[in-house]
């Protein structure tokens, strides 16, 4: 069963009364349990592509189905609705809000689920455990390293049991042993969770993690 | 309210100075706001207190106050005769006939000029018929005799109006023998001596400014100006409760005080509501990548509408509660004022009510909303790739 469904999609932006290209014609799926790479230069569009699988984004044309669901055709309340069931975002710069704790943090998707307090402190507890940081649960993220941070995001990402995993440059900001701990652990929930990645990287090792790696050059799958 | 409270509150500390530069503003414009209503209160609940509900007064058609009335003994006598008047034991009409009128007096030494000063002259009823009247100081005055008593805040702002002293007026000297206090009502600010006299120092002979009626019971009060207004020979007087009259008089002071102190605090508002705005809008372009994530993770727009309100709302309630409980020691100040109705001075504290209380706090949600709105809707309005590529 595929969980992404790509099938001719084209993405253009207007500055002004100019349009600029930058997806064009793209195809293709994400098998259940994949874990795909996206790769390629500056510009190439994979930061487009992935906001567009995520649902932050819609396309120009082509239809995008996933998890079941054509994104394409939602509204902006329903595509908010349909993001906090189903994509789990991994980003560049961790994201994660400074006032709040590690535990805060992750909690936050769960404010939009029908769990009660309660039930949301068991999941936060369980997810922070399965990412290492059961120990950093009260820190603020200025008091956590670089690693550290993007576990919680990675925690944050998969509090709520999202059908897709969406990572952006997630080791990009990080030193190498950093960088090794987040692709074992998105290795691992891959494998152990069998949760679906889409991964965008520049990092050749972490690409090598992947199952597929896709490359885009000028807005089209080469 | 899908965004926890703690995220809005945290952020409020994170920016203190900025937090606390807009607290600070909208407290002073509350504060205002809320000293403005309290002043306007306070000459109300004064001249209202002045008046009792038992009371009836006497004056001429169209006159607005004491000074600006006159009646002639005859019409005084006719009104003597109307059924309902209470009795003494002695089996004279329950009345007052009184003569009222001004005089300058010098500040005392912390201010300059001279004030205007309301002189009563009372009948020995007009005490019975003003139960909270009480002696601090001194003695009553002597009948027949130029004596006379200053209330209390008289001998707060005036020069010379001690127990022993003299003061000059209407072409005499009159020994001050002693000093009341009325309960902080408009009697507090005159000065009182026997009617008789002070007729005959202001040429008054014949006509008195007021009468002041104790009824047989305060239902009485209808059928007594009916009786009233049926005689020919008291067309040109009119008769009011007392405590309506003094509330009457009320009116146009505190209306003005109102009128004038709110312009001028919806002016000062607008200060605090841009200032409210800076804070919000720099609040929205620092946390852009957080409003970006926020909105990624699902919340909707709403959501994060109501946070940006939300934090908009606690600057300002904050701010109000503030300016409201530094405005409440106001009510520990005493201040004068010249009474539109009587041309004197009139004495009077700020007085805070519920109704003050309950608008202070609607005007602070007022500002805390109009200042808060536009950021909001801009936070709520942002691009969620835009806000995340601000990183």
């Amino acid at each position: 069963m595929n969980i992404v469904s790509v099938q001719n999609v084209s993405k253009s932006y207007w500055r002004d009364s100019l349009e600029i290209p930058v997806l064009h014609d793209i195809s293709f799926e994400v098998p259940e349990g994949e874990f795909l790479g996206l790769m390629g230069p500056s510009g190439s569009g994979k930061t487009t592509l992935l906001n567009l699988i995520a649902g932050i984004d819609q396309p120009s044309k082509g239809s995008l189905v996933v998890a079941g669901t054509d994104v394409a055709k939602l509204s902006e309340s329903q595509l908010a609705k349909w993001r906090a069931q189903n994509v789990g975002f991994v980003f560049q710069f961790y994201n994660l809000l400074p006032v709040l704790t590690a535990f805060e943090n992750v909690e936050l998707p769960l404010f939009l689920s029908k769990l009660s307090k309660k039930e949301r402190k068991e999941h936060v507890e369980f997810t922070l455990k399965v990412v290492g940081l059961e120990d950093r649960m009260n820190h603020y993220p200025k008091q956590l390293s670089g690693g550290q941070e993007q576990r919680v995001a990675i925690a944050r990402a998969i509090v709520s049991d999202p059908t897709l995993l969406i990572a952006d440059e997630p080791t990009g900001d990080l030193d190498k042993t950093s960088a090794e701990e987040i692709l074992k652990l998105l290795v691992q929930l891959n494998t152990e969770f069998k949760k679906t990645i889409v991964m965008v990287t520049h990092d050749p090792r972490a690409a090598e993690r992947a199952h597929v790696i896709k490359h885009l050059d000028k807005g089209e799958l080469t | 309210m899908k965004i926890p409270l703690k995220y809005i509150t945290r952020n409020l500390k994170t920016r203190r100075l900025t937090t606390t530069l807009t607290v600070v503003g909208i407290s002073l414009v509350v504060f205002v706001f809320a000293a403005v209503l309290m002043m306007a209160h306070g000459i109300q609940k004064t001249l209202i207190q002045t008046g009792s509900d038992e009371n009836v007064i006497v004056l001429r058609k169209a006159a607005t106050a004491e000074i600006t009335s006159i009646i002639m003994q005859d019409q005084a006598n006719v009104v003597q005769t109307i059924p309902s008047i209470s009795k003494l034991s002695s089996g004279k009409p329950f009345i007052s006939n009184e003569v009222v009128t001004i005089i300058n007096l010098p500040y005392s030494q912390k201010e300059s000029g001279l004030g205007n000063v309301t002189v009563r002259g009372v009948a020995p009823e007009g005490f019975q018929l003003r139960q909270n009247m009480k002696l601090t100081g001194g003695r009553f005055f002597n009948w027949g005799s130029r004596e006379i008593i200053v209330g209390s805040s008289i001998k707060k702002r005036f020069k010379g109006t001690e127990i022993g002293n003299k003061i000059k007026f209407g072409g005499d000297e009159w020994m001050i023998v002693g000093s009341f206090d009325a309960g902080g009502n408009g009697f507090d600010s005159e000065i009182w001596g026997d009617q008789i006299q002070l007729s005959q120092s202001f040429g008054y002979t014949g006509a008195y400014s007021s009468l002041l009626i104790r009824l047989d019971n305060v239902n009485a009060f209808t059928q007594f100006q009916e009786a009233f207004n049926k005689d020919l020979r008291l067309q040109t007087l009119d008769v009011k409760r007392e405590k309506k009259f003094y509330e009457e008089q009320s009116e146009d002071m505190a209306m003005f005080i109102r009128i004038l102190g709110i312009a001028i605090t919806v002016i000062f508002s607008l200060g605090a509501m841009i200032g409210a705005m800076i804070t919000m809008y720099a609040a929205v372009s620092n946390r852009t990548i957080e409003i970006g994530t926020l909105r990624a993770l699902g919340f909707q727009r709403r959501n994060v509408l109501f946070a940006f309100l939300i934090e908009s709302l606690s600057i300002s309630i904050f701010g109000g509660l503030i300016g409201l409980f530094l405005a409440s020691f106001l009510q520990f100040f005493d201040i004068s004022m010249i009474n539109f109705g009587s041309f004197a001075e009139l004495a009077f504290s700020f007085s805070l009510s519920p109704s003050i209380i309950i608008n202070s706090l609607i005007f602070t949600v007022v500002m805390g909303l109009v200042g808060g709105f536009l950021p909001s809707i801009r936070a709520s309005r942002l691009n969620i790739v835009n806000a995340l590529r601000s990183s």
